[in-house]
C-alpha cells in the first residue's frame, strides 16, 4: 500500500505488476534480493558437494517409483513372471515383485538401475567431496560443524546404500544380510540381544526385509534431508570458503552470484548428473538380482561382495586373521568383531574428530575462510593420502578373490600383499607424499626468487652460459624477487603473464578479458606483460590483481565488504 | 634303466632244479618198497601238478569263452585303441606311465577314469600339460575329434570308467536346473558360472565357454579340484537341467546394457568410479573454467 501504481519506478509489464502484488503479500523481495546476489566461487571443487546433492535427488525422485512396485515381505510364493528361468521357483515376494518391477513393470528396469547407480554416485561423490575439504582444510574453525554433519551424512549413506542392497532378498544380498547377522552376534555381550531385536528372532526370519524398507524408504532419508538442509543453511550462513588469490581475504568471497550466473551453472551440473546417471542406468547393467536367483540359506556364490562403499569392511574380513578370544565361562570374542565393527568404530571416530585433532595438535584456534593448498600444509596431506591408501589396500582385499581370478594371482598371495601393505604402505605413501608437498612449494617460491624460466639460453662474453628469468615483480640489488610466499597458485610459463601473443582458448582454459586492472598494468613499464599495446592477457592462475572478473566485468565481490585483510599484492 | 630283468632272476635256480629232477636213484638199491613208496609220491607230485595246469587251462579256456571282450583285450586292439594307444605314447606316457598308471609327482593313474575324463580333460585342452602348476589351464584343443575318439577308447579299454553321455544334453527343467546349480555349482564357478578363485592360485574356471559334453564329461569325472559328480548324487536328468540352465543363463543377452563381466560389485564399483566418477569431474572442471 505504500508503493502504488503511480509512484515513481512503479512497474509497467504485467509481471512486473504481479512480482509487486507478490511483494506486498508476501515481502520477499528483500531477502530475495540477497539470496540471489549470493557469491559462490568459481573453482570447479565447489561443485563435488553438489554432485552429491543431485545423486541424492535423483534416489528420492527414483526410489519413489520403486517403492509403487516393490513389496516389501518375505511370505513364500511361486514365481510365474516372465523371465523363464526361475518360472516355477520358490521365493519370497520381496524378490518375485523385484523380478517384476524388472522385467513387467515399464521403464521398472531402468528406473531400478538408475537407482542403484545414483546411490554408488551418491556415496562416492560424499567421498570426493570430503577430500577436497579434508586436503584444503575447509573444516578448520569456523566449519567445523558441517564436517561432523558431513561424517554423518556419510554414514547415514552407507547405511542407507547397506539396506537398500539388502532389500530384494536376492542370493547376494542375502549372503550380506548373514555376514550383517553375524557381525552383529559378534558383538561382546549384547550380541545375541541385539541380533533378536533387530531380526526379531534368528537369522532369517520373516521380519527383516520389511523392517529395512522402512528404515531404507522413511527413517534414514529423512534423517538425511534434514541434514542436507542444516548442512546447507549453515553452509550459507557461514558462507563459503574459497582459494587463496588476487583480491581474496578471509572477510571477502570471489565469485559468480547465485543468479544468474550461479543457477546456470547449478541447473547445467544438475543436468549433467541426471544424464550421466541415466546413461549408466540405461546402458551398463547393475546387480541383475535374475541371475543370481532367490535367497536360500543353503547357498551362496563365489565372488559375493557388498556395493564398493561396504567393500573396504569385506576387505578387512578377509585380512583379519582368525583370532577367536576364548574366555572363561563359555564365552568367546570372535575374530570378526575386530575388523567389522572396531576398525570401523577407529576410522569414524578418527574421521569425525579430525577438525579438534588438528587444532588440539597446531594450536590454531583462529577462524579460517581462506583455503589452503595441499602442498602449503605437507603434513595434513600427507596423513590424508596415508588414509588414502590404508582404504585403497582395504578397498582391494574386498575384492581380492576377483583380482586373484581375473589376473591369475593366487588367493592366498593377495591376502598377503593385503596383510602387509596395510601396513607399510601407508607411511610409505606419507613419506612420498610428504617429499612431493615440500618438492611442489619450493619450486613455487624458487619462482618468485628467481623468476620465470623463459627458456632463453645465453652466453655471456666469458663464455658462461645462463637461463634468463622473467621475474615476477620488483627485484632487489642481487635481482632475487621481493614477493612473499603467498600459498596461492604461481604463473610458471611465461604464457601464464602473458608470454604469448595471445591466449590460447583451449576447452579448459577459459579466455577472460583484461581486467580493469591488468589494463592498468599494461601502463606500467614492467616486465614482458608491459608495454604491449593490446595484447591480450589470460589471468588464469595469476596472482595479478583483480582476479577472476565477473560476467560482465562487474566487480566480483559479495558477502562481506573486503575490509583490509591478509596482504595479497604480490605485484608490488 | 637299471631295473634287474625278472628272467636273470630264475635262470640260475634252473640248473639245480634239472639236476635234482634228474638225480633218479639206480636201480637196484635195496629197500624197494621205500622206492615205490618215493615213486608213488613222486608220481603224486607230478598227477596234481598235472591236474592244476590242466585246471588252470582248463579255466582260461572258459574265461575266454565267457569274457570275449576282455579277451579281445589282451590279444588284439581294436584300430581306433590301436591309433590312441600311439597318441599316448607320443604325448601322455612322460607322465601318466607306460602302462597308465601313472608317474608319482607327474601325473595320477588313468585306469578306471574312463573315456568320459578323457573328453574332458584333452577336449578342453588341459591335457597334454605345457607345465605343472597349481592347476591345468584350459587352452586350445591339441588333439583333433577324431584323436580324442582314439585316446577315449585307448584309456576306456584299459580300466574301464565313466562313458560320455548321448542324446540331448539339456534335456531338463530349466528352472530345476537353476536350483541345482545354485546349491551345488556356484560356491565355486559363481552365479552366472563366471567362475572364481579358490585357494593357493587354482580357481574354479568359467563356464562361458564350455559346451554341453564338457560341463557334463566334468561333472562325471571332477576334474582337477572339482568333487565327482556321480549318477547317485546327480541324476542324468537333474545333469541336464543344470547343463540347459548354465547354457540357457550364458546365451542369454544381458537387458540393463552391458553386463560388465556379470560378477557384481567389484565391476560396478570400478565402472561408478572410472566413468561415472571421471565424466563428472571432468563435467566440473569444464564448468569451472567457464567463469
Amino acid at each position: 500500500m505504500a508503493r502504488t501504481a503511480t509512484s515513481p519506478g512503479a512497474p509497467k509489464t504485467a509481471l512486473g505488476k504481479a512480482a509487486l502484488e507478490v511483494d506486498d503479500r508476501l515481502i520477499v523481495a528483500g531477502p530475495l534480493r540477497r539470496t540471489l546476489n549470493k557469491v559462490f566461487p568459481d573453482h570447479w571443487s565447489f561443485l563435488l558437494g553438489e554432485i552429491a546433492l543431485y545423486s541424492f535427488i535423483i534416489l528420492l525422485l527414483t526410489g519413489t517409483y520403486l517403492t509403487f512396485f516393490f513389496q516389501a515381505a518375505m511370505t513364500e510364493v511361486t514365481y510365474e513372471g516372465s523371465y523363464a528361468p526361475l518360472r516355477g521357483v520358490e521365493m519370497s515376494i520381496a524378490y518375485a515383485s523385484t523380478l517384476d518391477l524388472s522385467f513387467d513393470v515399464r521403464g521398472g528396469l531402468l528406473i531400478r538401475q538408475m537407482h542403484h547407480w545414483a546411490a554408488l554416485l551418491f556415496v562416492a561423490s560424499i567421498v570426493v567431496h570430503m577430500l577436497r575439504i579434508f586436503f584444503t582444510g575447509a573444516f578448520r574453525r569456523p566449519r567445523e560443524t558441517n564436517w561432523l554433519i558431513g561424517v554423518a551424512l556419510l554414514v547415514l549413506a552407507l547405511v542407507e546404500g547397506m539396506t537398500g542392497y539388502t532389500m530384494p532378498d536376492d542370493l547376494l544380498s542375502g549372503t550380506g544380510l548373514r555376514i550383517i547377522s553375524a557381525i552383529i552376534l559378534s558383538i561382546p555381550v549384547i550380541g545375541t540381544w541385539a541380533h533378536w531385536a533387530v531380526f526379531g528372532g534368528d537369522y532369517v526370519g520373516e521380519l527383516i526385509v520389511g523392517r529395512f524398507y522402512i528404515v531404507h524408504v522413511l527413517l534414514i532419508p529423512a534423517i538425511l534431508l534434514g541434514l542436507i538442509a542444516l548442512h546447507l543453511l549453515i553452509l550459507v550462513k557461514q558462507k563459503h570458503t574459497q582459494f587463496p588469490g588476487p583480491g581474496r581475504t578471509e572477510h571477502n568471497v570471489v565469485g559468480n552470484r547465485l543468479f544468474p550466473a550461479f543457477a546456470g551453472k547449478a541447473t547445467g551440473l544438475l543436468l549433467v548428473v541426471f544424464g550421466v546417471v541415466a546413461a549408466l542406468g540405461g546402458l551398463v547393467q547393475i546387480n541383475p538380482v535374475w541371475l543370481w536367483g532367490p535367497y536360500n540359506p543353503a547357498q551362496v556364490s563365489a565372488a559375493s561382495q557388498p556395493d564398493w562403499y561396504v567393500m573396504f569392511l569385506d576387505g578387512s574380513t578377509r585380512l583379519f586373521p582368525a583370532w577367536d578370544i576364548y574366555l572363561p565361562g563359555n564365552y568367546n570374542i570372535p575374530a570378526l568383531f575386530w575388523p567389522t565393527l572396531v576398525l570401523p568404530g577407529i576410522l569414524f571416530t578418527l574421521l569425525l574428530a579430525y577438525p579438534m585433532l588438528e587444532r588440539k595438535l597446531t594450536g590454531d584456534t583462529a577462524s579460517h575462510h581462506l583455503l589452503q593448498r595441499p602442498r602449503d600444509v605437507p603434513v595434513r596431506t600427507s596423513l590424508g593420502l596415508m588414509a588414502i591408501t590404508f582404504y585403497l589396500v582395504l578397498l582391494l582385499s574386498g575384492g581380492n578373490d576377483v583380482i586373484a581370478d581375473k589376473f591369475d594371482i593366487s588367493l592366498n598371495a593377495m591376502t598377503w600383499v593385503g596383510r602387509i601393505g596395510l601396513i607399510i604402505l601407508p607411511p610409505i605413501a606419507y613419506v612420498i607424499t610428504y617429499r612431493i608437498c615440500l618438492g611442489l612449494q619450493q619450486h613455487d617460491r624458487e619462482v618468485l626468487e628467481h623468476g620465470i624460466e623463459t627458456g632463453v639460453i645465453r652466453r655471456l662474453p666469458h663464455g658462461e652460459f645462463i637461463e634468463v628469468h622473467q621475474p615476477l615483480g620488483p627485484v632487489d640489488a642481487h635481482g632475487h624477487g621481493q614477493l612473499a610466499y603467498g600459498g596461492a597458485p604461481v604463473p610458471k610459463k611465461m604464457n601464464q603473464v602473458g608470454g604469448a601473443r595471445r591466449a590460447i582458448r583451449g576447452f579448459f582454459s577459459p579466455i577472460e578479458e583484461p581486467t580493469a586492472v591488468e589494463l592498468e598494468q599494461r601502463g606500467e613499464e614492467r616486465g614482458l606483460a608491459s608495454a604491449e599495446t593490446q595484447r591480450e592477457l589470460t589471468s588464469s592462475g595469476r596472482p595479478a590483481e583483480g582476479g577472476r572478473p565477473a560476467e560482465g566485468g562487474r566487480p566480483a565481490e559479495g558477502g562481506r565488504p573486503s575490509e583490509g585483510g591478509r596482504p595479497q599484492e604480490p605485484r608490488d | 634303466m637299471s631295473t634287474t630283468n625278472p628272467q636273470s632272476d630264475t635262470q640260475p635256480d634252473e640248473g639245480p632244479r634239472r639236476s635234482r629232477w634228474s638225480r633218479r636213484p639206480a636201480e637196484g638199491t635195496p629197500a624197494a618198497a621205500a622206492r615205490a613208496r618215493r615213486r608213488s609220491k613222486q608220481r603224486r607230485r607230478i598227477g596234481n601238478v598235472a591236474a592244476l595246469m590242466a585246471g588252470l587251462v582248463l579255466t582260461g579256456a572258459l574265461y575266454s569263452t565267457f569274457a570275449p571282450a576282455q579277451a579281445a583285450d589282451e590279444g588284439s586292439e581294436s584300430t581306433a585303441e590301436a591309433a590312441g594307444r600311439e597318441l599316448y605314447e607320443r604325448s601322455c606316457i612322460s607322465c601318466h606311465g607306460e602302462n597308465l598308471e601313472g608317474v608319482p609327482n607327474r601325473g595320477p593313474s588313468l585306469i578306471g577314469v574312463g573315456e568320459a575324463s578323457v573328453y574332458f580333460q584333452v577336449h578342453t585342452g588341459r591335457m597334454p600339460l605345457v607345465r605343472q602348476g597349481s592347476q591345468a589351464p584350459d587352452k586350445p584343443a591339441i588333439f583333433s575329434d577324431e584323436e580324442i575318439d582314439q585316446l577315449m577308447a585307448y584309456v576306456q579299454a584299459n580300466g574301464g570308467g565313466p562313458v560320455l553321455p548321448s542324446g540331448d544334453l539339456r534335456d531338463g527343467d530349466l528352472a530345476a536346473g537353476g536350483e541345482l546349480f545354485r546349491l551345488n555349482c556356484a560356491q565355486c564357478h559363481n552365479f552366472v558360472g563366471q567362475g572364481g578363485a579358490l585357494s593357493s592360485g587354482k580357481y574354479a574356471p568359467s563356464l562361458e565357454d564350455s559346451n554341453d559334453l564338457e560341463i557334463y564329461s566334468a561333472m562325471l569325472s571332477g576334474p582337477e579340484n572339482m568333487p565327482v559328480f556321480g549318477d547317485n548324487q546327480l541324476t542324468p536328468e537333474e545333469k541336464r537341467a543344470i547343463i540347459n540352465y548354465i547354457q540357457t543363463i550364458t546365451d542369454m543377452p544381458d537387458p540393463g546394457g552391458a553386463g560388465i563381466g556379470r560378477i557384481g560389485p567389484v565391476s560396478e564399483g570400478l565402472v561408478i568410479w572410472t566413468v561415472g566418477i571421471s565424466a563428472l569431474l571432468f563435467g566440473i572442471f569444464w564448468m569451472g573454467s567457464k567463469a
